[in-house]
Parts: structure tokens; sequence; C-alpha cells
């Protein structure tokens, strides 16, 4: 088909398909952007209500445990495919990206607030007791006591989540999400080698979570060396 | 009246009752000092009236007061006339020894921020820590770290000290600085409920002193009676005991 593969590598790189790479590593960055920021955010929550402990949060706290473990054993495409199915059934006509969106945040915020949950919980109970004794309330505790030392605990597991994630989000291409897999799909039936074209993909996605990676290890020295603080 | 007065306290850990007919008053500006074996529930007591274990019943009163374990007001009330001192020292780890003394009288109390710190830095100036301010608990020794753990209570301006096994912790030559600390408290007329198993420091400054076992008040009296003529057998055989290590 293609003269060299240099002719192959002008051709693969030319205007039209570069836009397609770049909108698929954009939606990609963008997913995975939302279901870390939205499911820290998220998972933050569902993690603060399972280390209260009172009678009246219980409900609450029963409904963040059940997502916690319901989402954190569903596999990432079956969570969009019923998210998608969900969408068609009651008529709110989501888009594909808008499901992959909603899939990601349900997926990612059960696994961070599982991660977030377990830091909380490894700060020593006679932290709490203390500032109990001191009329800290519940808030005041999570916010001067409980999260500037549970984040040592925290950061290493969330930035080893958020690089798997980024790969995850490749499944949005079952729902024809055009994001960086799917790019990669739709090259390599226009008939660009599939060495090629994967290979490119590799580098893309190298590209997104190799920085990421880099600040974890970075933050997770910082704060191993600080312990506590 | 009494500054404390308990009546009848009972409290339990699920089935397991770990006190019981607890009856003790303490006037104000007194020391007592709650001895007795390992599980006798002095540490129990004194997590029961700091609100950490809610009570089974009995009564509790502060300056006159009654206060009720079950409503969450009546305890914030009440913690905000006490304070406690931990075995472990319990400090803030991600604070500095300054922060940690100042957090509770800027953040919770909402007292003046340029007073509270003068405070504070007098205290642990006072408890010997003055050149420490910056320093955070894990770079002190356990007797530094106890030292600071009772400034923060006694920044709170406490009008009752529940001091916890203070020494408990402690390398045997950290137990002397801290002692000396306490020491220097009970001069000056603070209201003190001492947990301690140093014997003759609670000799030399307790007024009043308890003997328990059991999860029941055994024996009270002076520190004289209760050392030199106990009237019941399992403080005589308690005191027996110490004495003879």
């Amino acid at each position: 088909m293609f003269a060299s593969s240099q002719a192959e590598i002008a051709q693969l790189f030319s205007f039209y398909n570069l836009l397609l790479l770049l909108e698929g590593f954009a939606a990609t960055l963008v997913l995975s952007a939302l279901g870390c920021f939205a499911g820290f955010l998220a998972g933050f929550v569902v993690a603060i209500v399972r280390v209260t402990h009172s009678r009246a949060m219980a409900p609450l706290r029963a409904l963040a445990f059940a997502y916690c473990f319901l989402f954190r054993r569903i596999p990432f495409l079956v969570t969009l495919m019923l998210v998608f199915f969900a969408s068609q059934s009651s008529k709110a006509n989501l888009s594909t990206f808008a499901v992959a969106s909603l899939s990601v945040c349900l997926i990612a915020s059960a696994y961070l607030g599982e991660i977030i949950r377990s830091g909380l919980e490894s700060v020593h109970g006679n932290q709490w007791e203390a500032a109990q004794t001191m009329n800290f309330s519940t808030f005041e505790t999570l916010r001067f006591v409980i999260v500037p030392q549970a984040w040592r605990v925290v950061v290493p597991p969330t930035f080893g989540f958020f690089v798997m994630f980024i790969k995850d989000t490749a499944l949005a291409s079952q729902i024809g999400v055009m994001e960086l897999t799917s790019a990669g799909k739709v090259l390599t039936n226009k008939g660009f080698s599939s060495w090629l074209v994967y290979g490119t993909v590799l580098a893309l996605y190298f590209v997104m979570s190799y920085p990421l990676s880099r600040l974890g290890k970075r933050l997770e020295k910082k704060l191993a060396a600080t312990r506590n603080r | 009246m009494p500054q404390l007065e308990i009546v009848d306290l009972k409290a339990s850990y699920g089935p397991h009752t770990v006190l019981e007919r607890i009856n003790l008053s303490v006037e104000k500006g007194e020391i007592v000092s709650l001895i007795g074996p390992s599980g006798s529930g002095k540490s129990t007591l004194l997590r029961v009236l700091t609100g950490l274990l809610p009570p089974e019943h009995g009564t509790v009163r502060l300056n006159g007061k009654l206060v009720n374990y079950a409503d969450k007001a009546a305890v914030h009330a009440l913690r905000s006339e006490i304070a406690i001192v931990f075995q472990q020292y319990n400090l803030f780890q991600n604070m500095t020894v300054l922060d940690n003394v100042m957090i509770t009288p800027t953040r919770i109390k909402g007292w003046p921020r340029k007073q509270v710190e003068e405070h504070a830095i007098g205290l642990l100036t006072r408890v010997g820590l003055g050149h420490r301010l910056k320093a955070y608990p894990d770079e002190l020794s356990g007797g530094q770290q106890q030292r600071v753990a009772i400034a923060r209570a006694l920044a709170l301006k406490p009008n009752v000290l529940f001091l916890d096994e203070v020494t408990a912790a402690l390398d045997p030559e950290l137990v002397t600085e801290v002692l000396d600390t306490v020491r220097a408290l009970a001069l000056e007329g603070i209201t003190m409920f001492i947990v301690s198993h140093e014997m003759s420091f609670v000799r030399e400054v307790s007024s009043k002193v308890v003997f328990m076992a059991g999860g029941h008040v055994i024996e009270s009296g002076s520190p004289q009676q209760l050392f030199d003529a106990p009237q019941e057998a399992r403080t005589r055989e308690f005191v027996g005991k110490i004495l003879r290590h």
C-alpha cells in the first residue's frame, strides 16, 4: 500500500491523521483528568463519610461502604456498559463521552474512596482522642489533625491508581468514544501498519502517564522524608 | 462545694463492667492520686470523667453542675473546663511543639492569637522547652514530648487537670523531668487527678490518695493514712508489695 516505510510514516503524520490522534489524546486526557480529579473529590467525601462514627451518619456510612464495595468489584467495561444502557433506557440521551465520563467518575471515586479511607484510618486513634478531649469537632479533627497526617499514606497508591486509570480509559472505545485507542483503531483500518500506529499510541500514553508517575514519586519522597508533617 | 463530685459511677466495656460504685469528691486545689494494680480501672475512670467512655449510671458534678454525658453540649461544656495528659502523650504529629500548644486555644476556643502565643511560649519555657518551639514531636525524647503535652493541657487554662500515667511510657531517666514539672504545678494550686505508679511521687504531692482494685474504690485517704496505716486488707497487700520493692 505504501511505497516505503518513510512514505508510510509521512502519511501517518499527515495533518488529518495527526488531528485524529490529537483528538484521541485530548479525549483520553480529559477522561483521565476527570476521573482523577472528580474521582478524588468524590472519593474524599466517600472516605470522610466512612470514617465517621455518629449514629446519625450510619445510613450514609452504609451507602458509602456499599458503593465502594460494589464498584471496586465490577470491571470497568461492565460499569461502562451499565451506564451506557441505563442512559439509553432512561432516554437521558447522554453522549458516549458523557457516559464514559460518568463511568470513570463512578469507578475512580470508589477506588480513591477506599485508598483515602485507608489513609485516614492509618492515623493513630490517639490523635482522634486527643482532639476529642479538646473539643475539636469531627470536621476540625480531620482538617487540622488527621488529613495532614494521612497524605503520606494516601499519595503513593493514589498516583499508582492515576497511572493505571489513564490506561483503563482505553475501554471507552468500546462504546464508541473517540479516545486514543479508538484513534489508533481508525488509523489501522485505514491501512497503516499496526506496529507504527500502536507504537505511536503507546508513546502518547507514555507522555501522559510518565510525568504523573514522576510527580507521584517526588511527592512520595518528600512526604517520606518529613514523615507525619 | 466540691469541685468534682462522683456518685455511684458505673461503666462497662460491652458486657464487662470495669467500674462500679465509684464515689469520690475532690475539693478545689486538691491533688487526688489514683493508685492500684493494672486493670483496676484507674485510667478507665479518667476516660469516663473526660467523656471518652460514657458511664452506665451514676452522676458526676463539676462545680456543682451535673454533667450529662449523653448530651453533646454538656460534654462540650465539661471539656472546656478540663484537660487531660495521656500516657502516650498523643501530641499532634503533624504540628510543631508551639502549634500543638496553640491549636486548641486559637482554632477551637477562638482566643486572640498574640496572647495565646505569648502564653504558649511562657508555658513551654516553664517546662524547659522554650528552645524547641519549632521542633516536631518525633524529634523530641519521650520526656520532652510529655512536657509538651503538659504545656498543651495547661494552655487550655483548665479548672481540673487529669494526668493519666504520664511517666509510664518513659525511660527511667526521663521520669524525673516530667515529675518535676508536675511537682511545680502542684505548688500552684491547680486541681489535679493523677493516675500514677510512682508511689514516692504520689506520696509527696497528693492531698488525697485513692486505692482502686477490680473496678472499685477500696480505700481513700491522706497519703500518710493510706501508705502508713491502710485499713483494708487489699490495700495493705498492695502497699506491702510496693514497699518491699
